[in-house]
């Protein structure tokens, strides 16, 4: 028996309806854990090269980890994987909240959506009854009034995923949207759902979960709990969550700012963790199983009206705030609101509509072509952006391919700001000064994305501090002197490989990288849950598997994929930083080039970038080794 | 003792039920847990904690005297229930459950789990005998 997963895979072909249910194979567990892992695994075996991430060949893989619904501190997590339509490589995007705890109780790892129905439909799951339904009263509502529709008619017990109409629209950074607030925000997840006439998954749950040693892990369990709310940060962490880091990344100069021309934010009080929980918080809002709960949940009132919503998070305050530069957290959250509700990316929108901003700025995009006049730090002009590209109407139905596709469309220089790696728009952390951040931005996985190794402590403090230890110790008080390029990469690979860990596990990082909860802990909880012996570099070993096979995806996905696609935009390495903390700074292409030498010689990949036959086999890999040759 | 709820300190992590459904089954299900954790969203975007306050209105209603006061804690004896759900009916706090592999309802026993579990002091064990 598998201790810790439900034991199932269920897979439903939407061309046919056809439903078919396997038990989740032993050395898919054994080998790749859970959740990004399996994300990983199945993406490569299942997906022929050249899949159209549009076409019903494509897959949207559900897969919760082997600890995800268990008595373990921040079990909530779920991973949704896919050929992204923003990249053309390999994507994964994951969420809190409690879908994939009920997909378990349900019965099911993993859910692998193929094929494409023929009318708009929902997937309705109930333990055993697996069943598409119609959805046609359903598409062209939000993201949050689906929820609350379903919600209604189904009842509490289910929980349920949604897109809202940028999915059914196929905008390339469409998102899967979850417990009014929560979303797998990255890599058009949501489009590839619209692709296959998908609206929401709807999951109730009712069985348990099998546990190696289920008293020992009630114990532990519960102790867990307690060393964490011991921990110093526990008590500084909550109150603000992410947020909280609004203040300290513009004191040292990380803040991206009017589309990453500058790195620091006068105004950022007025959008800072403070400004959530005094004028818009009424509730903290967690994910299953969380002691640390990161979501406010609040209302705003702005001159566009008065709205309902999650947050907003660190992400969403630093692309719609400082990125788009609206002034006040109400605004922000108010196009939190507009985003969430039309299942947009924050992070990839705010970014998107920053770009429009300055290409309007530049004469580049006219009155004509927008529709009207914008500007930075005018909610008006954001919130009209955010409509056209979610309905893909006008200006709209460009910037709905993201900035990347856009920009080479639009040409004009528009190509040096348009901030992204791999076509994946950047996110919430200006890294000319950071220059672990910014190898960790260029060679993530899924494009420029923070969360695979987010490093910026590492370049600002030099150390391994937690991040309440970082907030805690504060920004710096003047200019900051220019940063070395030597020895990131081997920090850079050892988060690489810790985070996207726990996105195997199906836990939250949080009590690890944020409050500095003890690995030896992970390692006794897996084993109570899993009756596996691992010890925690074991489990990296896992970690370190999925990374190169990741990138053998995209290798073997896109055409003249290497080197060239890790390099950040022009701006980041020719225009130094105008004002800040970091005034002057900026990284030259020599050293982005250093960073990735370094990078690609530890990793055991070629000069290129592509993983040596040599390294594959020597993570277990020899079947990707022998493709990859092969050419397949 | 019995238990309070906080109702404004409620994050939904539904810890609370896991530990319940822990302690009285040995089992990782919430759905066999006593209590009921409700997010009222997108408005008014706030929890509520649905506990038994041993009210006793389900050992009114069992017609087989299955539900009998031990101690502070009302309790259902298994042995006795013949599983009308009656009582189910009566809670006017909808927290007696039903579930697929009992035969039995799902009554609060007021172990404390969930209030030992809870981080955020929204469920409090409280009061002496």
């Amino acid at each position: 028996m598998l201790f810790g997963y439900a034991g199932h895979t269920v897979e439903i072909n939407l061309t046919t309806g056809q439903v078919t249910k396997t038990p989740l194979p032993e050395d898919l567990a054994r080998d790749y854990i859970g959740g990004r892992g399996f994300v990983a695994r199945l993406l490569w075996e299942r997906i022929s090269r050249g899949t159209d991430p549009f076409g019903p060949q494509n897959l949207l893989i559900t897969a919760t980890g082997p600890m995800s619904g268990h008595l373990v501190p921040a079990s909530g997590k779920t991973h949704f994987g896919t050929k992204s339509p923003a990249t053309g490589g390999y994507a994964d995007s994951n969420m809190g909240g409690h879908f994939g705890p009920a997909l378990k109780y349900a019965g099911y790892d993993v859910l692998i959506l193929s094929g494409r129905a023929s009318r708009p439909c929902y997937l309705f799951i109930e333990d055993e009854t697996v069943e598409l339904r119609p959805a046609e009263g359903l598409w062209g509502q939000g993201a949050i009034t689906t929820e609350e529709e379903l919600r209604k008619e189904l009842g509490d017990e289910f929980k349920i995923v949604t897109i809202g109409p940028a999915g059914e629209n196929r905008v390339r950074f469409a998102c899967i949207s979850h417990d009014f607030g929560r979303q797998a925000g990255r890599t058009g997840v949501g489009a590839v759902l619209g692709s296959k006439n998908l609206k929401a998954i709807a999951v109730k749950g009712t069985g348990g979960l099998p546990v190696f040693d289920v008293d020992g892990l009630f114990g532990k369990g519960r102790e867990a709990y307690e060393k964490v709310k011991a921990k110093p940060g526990f008590a500084g962490w909550t109150p603000e969550g992410t947020a909280g880091i609004t203040d300290w990344v513009n004191e040292v100069g990380a803040f991206p700012t009017r589309n990453f021309q500058t790195s620091f934010f006068p105004g950022y009080k007025n959008i800072n963790g403070r400004a959530v929980v005094d004028r818009l918080k009424i509730t903290d809002k967690g994910c299953f199983c969380c002691p640390t709960p990161c979501g406010k949940y609040g209302k705003a009132k702005t001159t566009l009206g008065e709205v309902y919503v999650e947050g907003p998070e660190y992400e969403s305050i630093a692309m719609l705030g400082g990125d788009c530069t609206l002034g006040s957290i109400e605004e922000v959250a108010y196009a939190n609101y507009v985003c969430d509700e039309l299942g947009l990316d924050t992070i990839s929108a705010g970014g998107v509509a920053a770009w429009a901003m300055e290409c309007f700025e530049q004469g580049i995009l006219t009155e004509e072509q927008v529709g009207r006049k914008i500007r930075f730090g005018d909610l008006e002009s954001v919130v009209y952006l955010l409509e056209k590209m979610a309905a893909r109407e006008g200006i709209g139905d460009l910037l709905a391919e993201g900035v990347m596709r856009a920009s080479k469309e639009l040409g004009q220089g528009s190509e040096d700001f348009a901030i992204h790696v791999k076509g994946l728009e950047w996110t919430g952390y200006e890294s000319r000064n950071a220059p672990g951040m910014m190898l960790a931005y260029m060679t993530a996985d899924i494009g420029a994305h923070h969360n695979r190794a987010w490093a910026l402590g590492h370049d600002v403090a030099g150390s391994a501090a937690s991040v309440h230890d970082l907030i805690s110790a504060g920004g710096s008080k003047g200019k900051l002197a220019k940063a070395s390029v030597s020895g990131k990469a081997d920090r850079v690979i050892e988060l690489q490989h810790i985070r996207p860990l726990f996105d195997c596990l199906g836990i939250c990082r949080l009590q690890y990288m944020e409050l500095g909860f003890e690995v030896e802990n992970y390692e006794e909880l897996f084993f109570l849950v899993t009756g596996r012996k691992m010890s925690w570099p074991e489990l990296l070993q896992v970690s370190e598997r999925v990374w190169h096979l990741t990138r053998s995806f995209s290798v073997r996905e896109i055409e003249g994929f290497g080197r060239r696609s890790d390099y950040p935009p022009p701006r980041f390495f020719k225009e130094p930083v105008p004002d800040g903390p970091n005034k002057g700074h900026f990284l030259s292409k020599d050293e982005l080039n250093t960073l990735l030498d370094e990078y690609y010689a530890a990793r055991g990949w070629d000069e290129n970038g592509i993983p040596t036959d040599l390294t594959l086999r020597r993570v277990g890999l020899a079947d990707v080794a022998d493709a990859l040759s092969a050419g397949k | 003792m019995e238990l309070r709820a906080v109702h404004e300190r409620c994050s939904g992590c539904r810890a609370c039920e896991l530990a319940c459904a822990l302690a009285n089954f040995r089992e990782m299900n919430p759905a066999k847990s006593a209590l009921g954790i409700e997010g009222r969203f997108p408005v008014p975007g706030d929890y509520r904690i649905h506990l038994c306050d041993q009210c006793g209105a389900c050992a009114e209603a069992c017609p087989e005297d299955a539900i009998a006061l031990h101690g502070e804690a009302y309790l259902i004896d298994h042995d006795l229930c013949i599983g009308c759900l009656l009582c189910v009916d009566a809670c006017p706090h909808g927290v007696l459950y039903v579930h697929a592999s009992t035969e039995t309802p799902i009554k609060c026993t007021l172990c404390g789990a969930c209030a030992e579990i809870c981080p955020r002091g929204a469920i409090l064990m409280e009061g002496g005998a």
